[in-house]
């Protein structure tokens, strides 16, 4: 099965909780995750953000239940690196 | 996994100041109606112990629905509020949120804080009263006894509070104390 090890969201989200906290929690979902993210705009009650997390092999849907549970919304997906076995 | 979601709901809602101030509020409050009770029944004299026990528990129980219930309404709306602003802003639901959670949920916690304060407060002043009366401990003077209890916890608070603000403790809780003893005063001069 292809393993998903790349992806750059745009996502928009409250300000609570805030960047560092919301980066946090995306990157306990696996050992290996490592999340960057970019405030792209800031307004007065959320932020907009690209989201870029890498790793061995993603699992998509725990990451966009994680954002959800956050009080985040998923936009879009702006790239993605897949690898096949 | 409780106390971590709770811990949660208390960061993502800013709660934590919110329950320390209704804490020490209405804990406040608590002390100091049970010390201006007793310092009535003190000055009246010739009261059964019995009589004040019940008075004040009963106040202390009213004094705790009143606090859970009050904090309850309020805090219920007011996250709505919120949580409604917030959805709004997001135009999209939140209900699968700790957001949405944290509305629910909290308002429950702020308004069993609000009135546990004055309860236990209130229970901890009437001790000596109840101790003297079930004949485990005896205080020569249990009025007496509980009114130092509640002005020890006036004291307490005030402490506390200059401790949060970052002011002397010291002089923090020598204000409450004053508060405490201007009402004290006042009580003897009516009575």
């Amino acid at each position: 099965m292809a393993r998903v090890q790349r992806l750059i969201l745009d996502v928009l989200k409250p300000h609570q909780p805030n960047v560092l906290e919301f980066a946090r929690t995306i990157a306990a979902l696996g050992e290996d995750y490592q999340v960057d993210i970019q405030v792209i705009e800031v307004d007065e009650q959320t932020e907009t953000l690209q989201v870029a997390i890498d790793g061995n092999s993603l699992d998509f849907d725990l990451i966009s239940n994680a954002i959800s549970e956050s009080g985040a919304s998923l936009h879009s997906i702006d790239e993605v690196s897949v690898i096949g076995n | 996994m409780i106390v971590k979601q709770i811990r949660t709901l208390l960061d993502i809602s800013h709660s934590e100041e919110i329950m320390r101030r209704y804490f020490v509020v209405n804990g406040f409050d608590g002390a100091l109606t049970m010390l201006g009770l007793i310092m009535g029944f003190y000055i009246s004299k010739d009261v059964e112990l019995v009589v004040v026990i019940t008075t004040c528990l009963a106040a202390a129980l009213a004094l705790g629905m009143s606090g859970v219930s009050s904090a309850y309404i309020s805090e219920a709306a007011e996250r709505r509020r919120t949580l409604a602003q917030l959805e709004g802003a997001m135009i999209t639901s939140l209900d699968e949120s700790h957001h949405a959670r944290a509305a629910l949920w909290i308002p429950w916690l702020v308004a069993l804080v609000n009135g546990i304060a004055p309860l236990l407060f209130s229970l901890i002043i009437v001790a000596p009263l109840w101790l003297t009366h079930s004949g485990m401990l005896l205080f020569s003077r249990p009025l007496v006894s509980s009114m130092a209890v509640a002005l020890t916890i006036i004291f307490l608070l005030g402490v506390f509070l200059g401790k949060v603000g970052g002011t002397f403790w010291l002089w923090s809780g020598l204000q409450s104390l004053a508060v405490a003893l201007v009402t004290v005063g006042l009580i003897y001069i009516i009575g």
